[in-house]
């Protein structure tokens, strides 16, 4: 660090490969921490929400317990965490565990609301061809309502990104170091490369997940690209 | 470690302050304050350009261009607006914190009023629309008399999900020297290793937020026109309109 060639916020990019391994390593924890919980958190709300479909009166509970998790803020949950599970007060595994029940809190309500827009018909077609309960939900429910979960999933990735930063600030490795280290280099004056080179990093890396998300979403939703006018001719008439 | 919690958010002398402590009342009303002011410019302007475009359709590249800008780390624009703004102020101020703060609030206020207020107005029935300009009414009048009330539920949820935004980001901006608020008991309590402080802080701010969206939730309830929300108390809406 003592070497520094241009405080210039520009000078981003070279202070990206004077410091590679570091920078890498954070981008990749980076990465990490922002996509497996929501991974995780998809494969918990899919069972949840599926149950909220099914059940009209555990609807109500389990949006309601979702979006008050969901309401309190980052910080504080990353700080709440360890009591509760009894771990050390300073642990890394604290921010994978509360991006987790973001997402889950997230998630269940758009699986549910989701697999409820399926239109009838569908089911009972299924139904009548002899799909059983599981094999309708994996084969046809879940592909039905794939769009609208996989809108769900981009919020709750590119919000995960802005969120693992937070906790950066709290001394865990991910790109928010960056924040702290440029935080900390312009005690004597302004120092901007890390600063913009995370800010840059973490926009980079939102719109890079949510790209893949939206072509992973094409690819497992063909039919979607068939027959778009229909609905525009519904509308006409 | 949640018995050390609970000794610490009881204990009597947090809650005054001291010279070398400031209480919770006092952070916690700092914390507010952070919030309102930013919630306030956010709102003033968030809420005049979602209608502006949502009741004219022209525009909308505004509302996906200022959505867009959530990607933006909050906690990197704070470091970095700091950075270029603190060395401007000299002595006892905490302004070259405080104007950064209060930006990059107000920044995250914008994107869910902006959203809600022009989606709000857009999603007003037509046919209400064109019976309101059928009775002759202005579009001044239709814009006040229909397409706001009809279109308050929607921004009032924006407003609601700007406040728990910045709540949340407020808690950050303790990370900044010199500015209070409740996230102040988290990150002093990390670099003393206080650590029934800084999860007081955290169980703080939880309840802070959960409070304050109880009582948006509340107010959100009565303010809007039951027309819309379908409060009523009989099922009987026909009726009623006609007795009248």
């Amino acid at each position: 660090m003592s070497s520094a060639p241009s405080s210039s916020p520009l000078a981003f990019w070279s202070y990206f490969h004077d410091h590679l391994d570091q920078n890498l390593h954070w981008l990749w924890a980076h990465t990490y921490l922002s996509v497996l919980p929501v991974v995780i958190g998809l494969l918990i709300a899919i069972p949840v929400g599926y149950v909220a479909r099914l059940h009209r009166w555990a609807y109500p509970p389990i949006v309601s317990i979702a979006g008050l998790l969901y309401t309190i803020p980052s910080l504080a949950l990353f700080v709440i965490i360890p009591p509760i599970l009894g771990l050390s007060a300073i642990d890394p595994i604290q921010v994978p565990i509360a991006l987790t029940v973001y997402s889950v809190a997230l998630l269940v309500r758009v699986v549910a609301d989701g697999l409820a827009a399926v239109p009838e018909e569908v089911l009972l077609s299924a139904t009548a061809m002899g799909y059983g309960r599981l094999r309708r939900l994996l084969a046809v429910e879940l592909p039905v309502a794939a769009p609208v979960i996989a809108a769900g999933v981009r919020v709750a990735t590119v919000a995960n990104v802005s969120l693992v930063a937070i906790a950066g600030t709290i001394g865990m490795d991910n790109l928010g170091r960056l924040f702290d280290l440029g935080y900390q280099l312009s005690v004597s004056g302004p120092y901007y490369p890390p600063i913009v080179l995370g800010i840059v990093l973490c926009v980079v890396l939102a719109l890079i997940l949510d790209g893949l998300i939206v072509l992973g979403t094409r690819l497992i939703t063909p039919w979607r690209r068939a027959g778009r006018t229909g609905g525009a001719e519904a509308v006409a008439t | 470690m949640i018995g050390e919690v609970i000794s610490w958010l009881t204990d009597s002398s947090h809650w005054h302050n001291s010279a070398s402590f400031t209480g919770i009342p006092s952070q916690l009303l700092t914390h507010l304050r952070y919030s309102v002011i930013a919630i306030a410019i956010g709102t003033a302007i968030a809420l005049p350009l979602g209608v502006a475009v949502g009741h004219s359709g022209r525009g909308t590249w505004v509302v996906s261009t200022v959505n867009a800008l959530r990607a933006i780390p909050g906690v990197g624009l704070l470091v970095l607006l700091a950075v270029i703004i603190s060395p401007h102020f000299y002595g006892r101020t905490d302004m070259g914190f405080l104007i950064p703060t209060e930006i990059v609030l107000a920044l995250f206020a914008i994107p869910p009023i902006l959203a809600n207020t022009y989606a709000g107005i857009q999603s007003v029935d037509p046919q209400v629309r064109d019976a309101a300009y059928g009775m002759g009414m202005t579009g001044a009048e239709v814009l006040r008399k229909v397409e706001l009330p009809c279109s308050l539920p929607l921004v009032f949820s924006g407003v609601r999900s700007a406040t728990l935004q910045v709540i949340a980001t407020a808690t950050i901006a303790s990370y900044l020297p010199l500015l209070g608020g409740l996230g102040r008991f988290i990150y002093d309590g990390i670099h003393t290793n206080d650590f029934p402080q800084m999860i007081g802080g955290g169980v703080l701010v939880a309840l802070l937020a959960l409070a304050v969206d109880l009582l948006l939730a509340l107010a959100q309830r009565y303010s809007v026109s039951r027309g819309i929300s379908g409060r009523y108390r009989t099922r009987s809406v026909l009726t009623t309109t006609i007795k009248e």
